[in-house]
């Protein structure tokens, strides 16, 4: 510690960065993915094809952007923020333009290689980009209103463009995300107070601007028992699966709603309810449990960290990873609407997983660059 | 840099406030999970397995309908059926194709599969031909490895071993149709036939046995998984007719050298139809398998009516064969003692009218014997006339004429005995006696059925109510010979009155000069009795009588009359009656004797041979046990 902290003036060197890495982090996140690749070998009737493999392929290649993230320096990441940011807005907007259309929305972009789904990068670069503009205002100036109309840009143009896909899980989360980094940056609880009758008094409009089925799904939650075989038909099933699995689980590979195909999206949205359904009550408590340890290690983290930026960042990407896991888990247990976010390390999915492992490599990054200090510039500062 | 501390207290605070929210949210996700996987587990655990258990029924094997010695009537068979998976075949249309090199697959065919295809799930087995041949069977079992997807699958198909002969009585099995639903799930099932007359449709509830249950794991789109339980269903009981097949065989055989007859052959004392007969018959598996409707226009076009069974159905004015109970009314009544005579100049004259004998020099002065034996219509006017309409109604009624009888197939029809009532509410007029002289006669309007003919018979020589029937519930007939329900009511008519019909009835056949006397059996153990009957089915107009009726071949078939005849055997103990129609099949005058009583005289002389009542017969070279002599003599006589 002492050595580091001496040592401010300085960038470190690969083996110091090794030393800083948090490991326990990375095989915590390396058993969560295990669990999900079981899962998906599991919801393909105990076959590696056609998930399990390529979702092992896909984590391995992930691990590289991670580590490549945990090692750039902090201050890189600080100057590129906006650039990332910029980067990830124009894929949206190139989705929006060009993309191709897959289960009935436009969220795909095709890179030759492989497809991806900007939309999910995006929290990540609005993360960086919000991280980045609160490290350089003072606590006066974000306590003042227009000092918050940049920042609350950058959540909303991203935000409208990807409910225009229409994406309306990852639009709720780039709001979800913004509001949370506004609220640790220290913005003004009287203007969140604003916000909320701004939000209801918007909310009519808003419903206005709402593809029918989405506003189905809502009316569907609100009475699920309605239409069981209509719009109803994917949650009634999803809260079947669940409750027959028990307290136990029906046993590995033993999931009847899964296997059956009675379970929609049984390997990506609702892979928590297979999961859950073959595993019972405490299965799916231990994945929460995991789930939490990971969430309470990027706190800690991104608490230790002594530069604002860092601390802005690991908590902002911790806070995304822990709103994508209870957007998932409360949809698909019926608390809320179907708005289909994927489950993040456990469901099926290439770019989802390459944006969660970018993002804890930026968590990673937080804590080696932990004594890291830099000015509103991004020039190293002594203490 | 004290500004950066302030901040970051700030940030720690707030940081822990969310974590604080998160740990809310987390307690919330872990409540609905005990709410759902704990607390309501069972209910969900309950609708988890509805979704994916499916109860589906496995229909039961049918009954088979034997003869009274078990030879089987009607039983199922196996056929087969060359079916396509769509799923597993991949390219259809090449796998039609290669299917046409083995075997015959029309345009049709091809059209119907490639509809289906499209509309089914693609794990539905599609039938490209249903009831293959043995012979296609084989080109195809041979070359089902090479081809993905076909496979040969087995069904069942009713099987009537004997078609047409036994057609009328058997009836047939087809689709179920909406208005027969009952409730019973097995009408449900797409392929599952019923029976739709005959003794198929009368003892459907006992053939159709109960469905067995499959309890089968499916998944979302309905495809069968595994199957979880099987509980077995009751095959349907064999149902047991009273018929001797060999006899139906023989009488269908005897019957087939007129046109269009009505027969059967009764045991007069079980009351046991041995054999029934409508001719022409008609071929009962299209019409569970499926009728052009070229087939049925012709069928129901044809004026010999091969679809109606004419021994329960037919009515026909009795003729001559009605006399038996005019005599037995008037006997009854007291109007008549055997020693009355009456003379017959040839013609009767009633007020205006003027009924004549079917004998133009008339019969001269004769008793009830010989006005039996040959069959004077004068003495039967006037036997009439003193009995008077109720009276002839009422014993018409014992007899089993003017109702149904009660028979054990669908089908029956009652004919029809002329009251005043009836006259009176079809008309609105009264009854004039001159159509009581008719009925004497037995015709103008009384109409009968075979059926009724031969029930009237048996019920004089045994006097008792005897009710035909076609289903034994008894079961087989058992080496021991049939007894017989002995249990119908008394007719309650004098055994001297029964006693002088039938010996009229005897005199008939076989005294010189009786009408029936050329188809007698001069075996005097086997002797019949009988009565013929010629029944009109046109006026004769005056000029006809004055010219002489024309010759039959000059008359068109549809209006010449009908010959009957109905007969008992052997006369001295009956047991055997038969009753005999063939439709436009007599001359004025001896029709009846001329044409119906040959046919009687074979089928009782068969029927004597082979006693199917106390006798089984032989069979594989293995002599029957020989009970007759063992059994108590026949009622009746």
């Amino acid at each position: 510690m002492s050595g580091l902290t001496s040592d401010f003036g300085r960038e470190l060197g690969f083996i110091e960065k090794l030393r800083g890495i948090s490991w326990g982090l990375v095989v915590l996140v390396l058993v969560a993915a295990s669990c999900g690749i079981a899962v998906l070998f599991s919801a393909a009737d105990g076959n590696m094809q056609p998930w399990a493999s390529a979702q092992m392929i896909r984590f391995a290649i992930a691990l590289v952007p991670m580590l490549g993230a945990a090692f750039l320096g902090i201050r890189s990441w600080f100057r590129v923020a906006y650039w990332v940011y910029a980067l990830a807005l124009a894929l949206v907007v190139a989705v929006d333009l060009r993309g191709f259309v897959g289960m009935g929305a436009r969220r795909w972009i095709d890179l030759g290689l492989i497809q991806l789904q900007p939309s999910s990068l995006m929290n990540i670069a609005l993360v960086l980009a919000l991280a980045r503009y609160f490290h350089v205002r003072t606590e006066e100036e974000v306590a003042r209103i227009r000092f918050l109309v940049p920042p609350a840009l950058m959540v909303l143009i991203p935000a409208a463009l990807v409910l225009k896909q229409p994406d309306l899980g990852t639009a709720i989360m780039l709001l979800l995300t913004g509001a949370a980094l506004f609220f640790i940056a220290g913005m003004r609880l009287r203007f969140f107070a604003l916000m909320g009758f701004a939000v209801a008094a918007a909310a009519p409009t808003g419903w206005h601007f709402l593809r029918d089925y989405q506003k189905n799904r809502i009316y569907t939650f609100l009475d699920p028992e309605s239409d069981p075989l209509g719009a109803g038909y994917h949650i009634l099933q999803s809260k079947i699966a669940l409750g027959s699995g028990g307290f136990f689980g029906r046993g590995f590979l033993n999931g009847t709603q899964s296997h059956l195909s009675f379970l929609p999206e049984k390997q990506t949205d609702f892979i928590f309810t297979t999961l859950a359904e073959e595993f019972g009550f405490v299965g799916g408590v231990a994945l929460l449990a995991l789930y939490m340890l990971i969430v309470g290690y990027g706190f800690v983290i991104a608490l230790r960290c002594r530069s604002f930026f860092g601390r802005l960042l690991g908590l902002g990407i911790v806070t995304n990873f822990s709103l994508y896991v209870f957007i998932n888990t409360a949809m698909v247990m019926g608390l809320i609407p179907v708005v289909g976010v994927p489950l993040p390390l456990i469901s099926y999915g290439g770019t989802a997983m390459l944006a969660v492992m970018f993002g804890f490599g930026l968590v990673l990054n937080v804590g080696v660059h932990r004594e890291v200090r830099f000015n509103r510039k991004g020039e190293l500062q002594p203490d | 840099m004290r500004q950066d501390a302030l901040r970051h207290k700030l940030l720690t605070r707030r940081a822990a406030m969310l974590a604080g929210g998160q740990a809310l949210l987390l307690a919330a996700i872990g409540g609905r999970m005990y709410q759902l996987q704990i607390a309501q587990s069972e209910h969900y655990t309950v609708l988890a397995d509805e979704n994916r258990i499916s109860l589906r029924l496995i229909a039961p094997v049918r009954g088979r309908i034997v003869d009274r010695f078990g030879v089987a009537l009607a039983d199922n068979r196996q056929n087969y059926h060359l079916v396509i998976v769509p799923e597993q075949a991949g390219d259809i249309g090449a796998t039609l194709d290669a299917l046409e090199a083995l075997i015959e697959v029309s345009e049709t065919d091809r059209r119907r599969v490639l509809r289906e295809v499209r509309r089914k799930h693609s794990f539905v087995p599609v039938i490209v031909r249903a009831n293959l041949s043995w012979d296609e069977m084989a080109r195809v079992e041979v070359a089902v490895p090479e081809l993905p997807g076909v496979s040969i699958d087995q069904g069942v198909t009713r099987h009537y071993p004997f078609g047409e002969i036994t057609a009328h009585v058997l009836g047939y099995v087809a689709a179920v149709s909406e208005q027969e639903l009952d409730g019973d799930p097995l009408l449900e099932l797409p392929d599952f036939r019923i029976g739709k007359s005959g003794v198929e449709k009368a003892q459907d509830a006992n053939l159709r046995g109960t469905a067995g249950t499959s309890q089968v794991e499916v998944n979302a789109l309905g495809r069968v998984v595994r199957e979880l339980a099987r509980v077995a269903g009751k095959p349907g009981q064999d149902a047991v007719s009273s018929l001797d097949v060999v006899m139906q065989q023989f009488v269908t055989r005897r019957c087939s050298t007129e046109q269009s007859v009505a027969c059967v052959l009764l045991d007069a004392i079980t009351g046991d139809i041995l054999a029934l007969v409508s001719s022409p018959g008609f071929d009962p598996v299209p019409f569970s398998t499926g009728l052009s409707s070229a087939m049925w226009q012709e069928l129901s076009n044809d004026p010999r009516k091969p679809l109606s069974n004419k021994v329960i159905a037919g009515v026909y004015p009795p003729g001559s064969t009605f006399k038996p109970v005019v005599a037995s009314a008037a006997l009854t009544a007291g109007v008549l003692t055997p020693e009355t005579s009456f003379t017959c100049p040839g013609y009767l004259a009633f007020g205006n009218t003027t009924f004549h004998c079917w004998r133009h020099g008339g019969h001269g002065t004769l008793r009830l014997r010989d006005a039996i034996k040959k069959s004077c219509d004068v003495f039967f006017y006037e036997t009439a006339r003193r009995v008077g309409i109720d009276r002839l109604a009422a014993m018409a009624h014992r007899f089993g004429f003017g109702g149904l009888l009660g028979l054990d197939i669908p089908g029956e029809r009652p004919g029809l005995i002329p009251t005043r009532e009836w006259k009176f509410a079809t008309t609105g007029g009264a009854w004039s006696q001159g159509e009581t002289l008719i009925a004497g006669i037995g015709q103008g309007s009384v109409l009968a059925t075979p059926l009724q003919l031969a029930t009237m018979v048996a019920r004089l020589v045994t006097g008792r109510a005897v009710i035909p029937r076609l289903v034994r519930p008894e079961g087989l007939m058992l080496p021991g010979g049939d007894r017989g329900p002995s249990d119908f009511p008394s007719l309650d008519l004098a055994p001297r009155t029964r006693a002088l019909v039938v010996d009229g009835m005897n005199a008939v056949v076989n005294e010189q000069g009786g009408t029936a006397y050329a188809a007698r059996i001069p075996n005097p153990g086997l002797a019949m009795g009988g009565k013929s009957g010629t029944s009109q089915v046109r006026h004769i107009s005056d000029y006809e009588r004055a010219h002489g009726v024309r010759k039959v071949r000059q008359v068109p078939w549809k209006q010449r009359d009908h010959a009957l005849f109905v007969a008992f055997a052997p006369v001295s103990a009956p047991r055997y009656v038969c009753a005999t129609v063939v439709e436009h099949g007599g001359t004025s005058g001896g029709g009846g004797s001329a044409v119906a009583a040959p046919i009687c005289r074979d089928i009782l002389l068969e029927v004597q041979r082979r006693d199917p009542s106390r006798r089984v017969p032989a069979e594989n070279g293995v002599a029957a046990l020989d009970t007759a002599r063992n059994q108590p003599g026949p009622r009746g006589g």
